[in-house]
């Protein structure tokens, strides 16, 4: 058969995807859009087994379906049973098998240039493009399964950092381009395979270093960056193959994961770089202890005095944080806020950009718990109407609210967009403690008079009021 | 293909990338991560070609490959599916 009809084959995949990632812009169109992502899937498969397994017999395809079998069935038990609270250790995982696959990929075709090169021969050009994918697939690999330690609390949440860090990973990162150099100027010597194992081995190492010393709370970048890496990997592999649905899909990915990476260091005021370079925020609790003594007086109130100020509240406007995920408070949440809008209480959600630990989190959890996503608002949208707003109900969140980013060019927040939740009549704080946030900074608005604190566990606290509320 | 075609597929594959998921809702950038995730899974056509050169003879290569495919695998479907379910839980106001 003209091989031009799998030409158009690929290029119907690729667009296919783009059609899934476009179906995102509104929660109408987004299933479907996920529909079309798995035709494309499908049709590139299908293609490439026409392409390259014609002629073959049916069994030459056992072991293919097997390994499509186990990994299906596993990938759909994970999918299935995943808590939604754990979703970003699953994006972690899944990112971590992005950049497996490109490194297997690159094994077999080097071990095996006669399948995937014109005359069995690696020219230099294909060398240098096998090796950037195989070397990003190895980094996404070995970064996504530290994040993924991190986000599931196996490794510390707290960066890990040792002196000359920076130097040795820059060591590192030069000697990767020298062996890709070494290898790609004469690729089809059988003693630079060496080097093909350096670069694996090597960019295994690197991938551990540069994630290691980022704390808990800025995984929301690294996530998206190792979603970007995956992509560049695909990049590379496609480049190889001279794959179009690959390289295209590699680079839809790339700029989507590199967009997220923007748009959380935005959310935080922060420079990719300084992300990268790491040492900035731990696990939120394990600052707590030596977050300093008491700075005024701490208004603190019980589930009574929170559900009575709501139950005459006209608007109310909820700001969850990670606390919230932790404590799984979301669902007493949607009941609370249920009862409130019986009682004839507006009330809304709002999300900051980086709540959560990966971009949309908060979204999602939320609507596990139903409630609606026309009641959820981004901090840009939502913003100007804590003005007008009785009650802020801050519940698992902290450094997003603190005014210390406006006014203190000290902090190490400084810059970072807030939820203007001071300017509410009345802001409460749902909080285990009166710990700082992950930045260890102290929020001033703790001391306030117009804030009213509950300290306890955030879903317990939210079930109390939600008693009170049908008390009264 | 010559590589300048190829390259010139994926600057402009950039682009349209660029400018797709500007247009994302922040409030499905987690579904985003999964879809991202799954599609570019399609590096699975990687180990297929590895998976079916050797023409069902177990070597280095096709093992190499039919491991990529099982990986990629546990991606497609877990990306695309666990998607679905954030997904399915977006419902408008009543």
């Amino acid at each position: 058969m003209d091989n031009t009809i799998f030409g158009f084959a690929y290029l119907l995949s690729a667009v296919l995807f783009i059609l899934a990632l476009k179906g995102l812009s509104s929660p109408v169109s987004a299933r479907k859009g996920n529909t079309y992502g798995m035709i494309g899937m499908t049709i590139a498969v299908v293609t490439t087994l026409m392409l390259h397994g014609s002629g073959l017999d049916i069994s030459s395809y056992t072991n293919i379906i097997i390994a499509v079998a186990i990994g299906g069935i596993f990938g759909s038990i994970l999918a299935l049973k995943i808590s939604m609270t754990a979703l970003p250790q699953l994006v972690a995982a899944f990112h971590s098998l992005v950049g497996l696959a490109a490194v297997f990929v690159a094994i077999g075709a080097y071990k095996n240039p006669g399948a995937f090169f014109e005359g069995g021969i690696i020219s230099t050009g294909s060398m240098i493009e096998m090796s950037l994918g195989l070397a990003i697939g190895a980094i996404t690999f070995s970064g996504s399964v530290i994040a993924f330690a991190k986000l599931q609390g196996l490794v510390s949440g707290n960066p890990l950092v040792f002196k000359g860090q920076h130097l040795i990973n820059l060591i590192i990162f030069l000697a990767i381009l020298t062996l890709i150099y070494l290898i790609s100027m004469n690729p089809m010597n059988p003693e630079n395979s060496q080097y093909f194992w350096m670069i694996v081995g090597l960019s295994f190492f690197i991938g551990f270093l540069v994630v290691l010393p980022i704390g808990g709370a800025d995984m929301p970048v690294v996530v998206s960056m190792l979603n970007s890496y995956s992509g560049w990997a695909a990049c590379g592999i496609g480049f190889t193959l001279q794959n179009t649905a690959l390289i295209i899909t590699g680079a839809l990915v790339g700029s989507s994961g590199a967009i997220l990476s923007y748009i959380m260091c935005k959310g935080m005021n922060r420079s990719i770089v300084s992300v990268l370079l790491g040492g900035f925020g731990g696990d939120s609790d394990a600052a707590a202890a030596v977050a300093g003594g008491p700075k005024g007086n701490v208004k603190q109130g019980s589930a009574d005095d929170a559900s009575f100020i709501m139950g005459n509240a006209q608007k109310v406007i909820i700001v969850p944080g990670y606390g919230m995920a932790v404590s799984q408070a979301q669902h007493a949440l949607r009941e609370m806020c249920d009862i409130l809008k019986e009682k004839g209480v507006e009330v809304k959600y709002a999300i900051h950009p980086v709540a959560g630990r990966m971009p949309g989190h908060m979204n999602v959890l939320l609507a596990e718990a139903n409630v609606p996503y026309d009641e959820v608002f981004e901090l840009e949208e939502i913003n100007h109407e804590f003005a007008t707003a009785d009650v802020a109900f801050v519940i698992g969140a902290n450094d997003v609210t603190n005014p210390l980013a406006k006014t203190d060019p000290q902090s190490p927040i400084y810059g970072m967009p807030i939820l203007d939740v001071e300017k509410a009549a009345t802001t409460l704080f749902l909080k285990r403690s009166m710990a700082s946030g992950y930045a260890g900074v102290d929020n001033d608005l703790f001391f306030r008079d117009k804030t009213m604190m509950l300290l306890g566990d955030a879903k317990q606290t939210t079930e109390e009021i939600v008693q009170s509320l049908n008390l009264s | 293909m010559d590589f300048l075609s190829l390259f010139t597929i994926f600057v402009l594959a950039v682009f349209v990338g660029f400018y797709v998921v500007w247009g994302v809702t922040p409030a499905l950038h987690s579904p985003l991560l999964a879809v991202t995730n799954a599609i570019s899974s399609v590096i699975i056509v990687g180990g297929l070609i590895a998976a079916v050169a050797s023409k069902g003879i177990i070597d280095l290569s096709s093992t190499m490959g039919l491991i990529a495919v099982l990986l990629a695998s546990v991606n497609i479907f877990g990306g695309f599916m666990v998607a679905q379910r954030m997904l399915a839980m977006f419902k408008k106001k009543k």
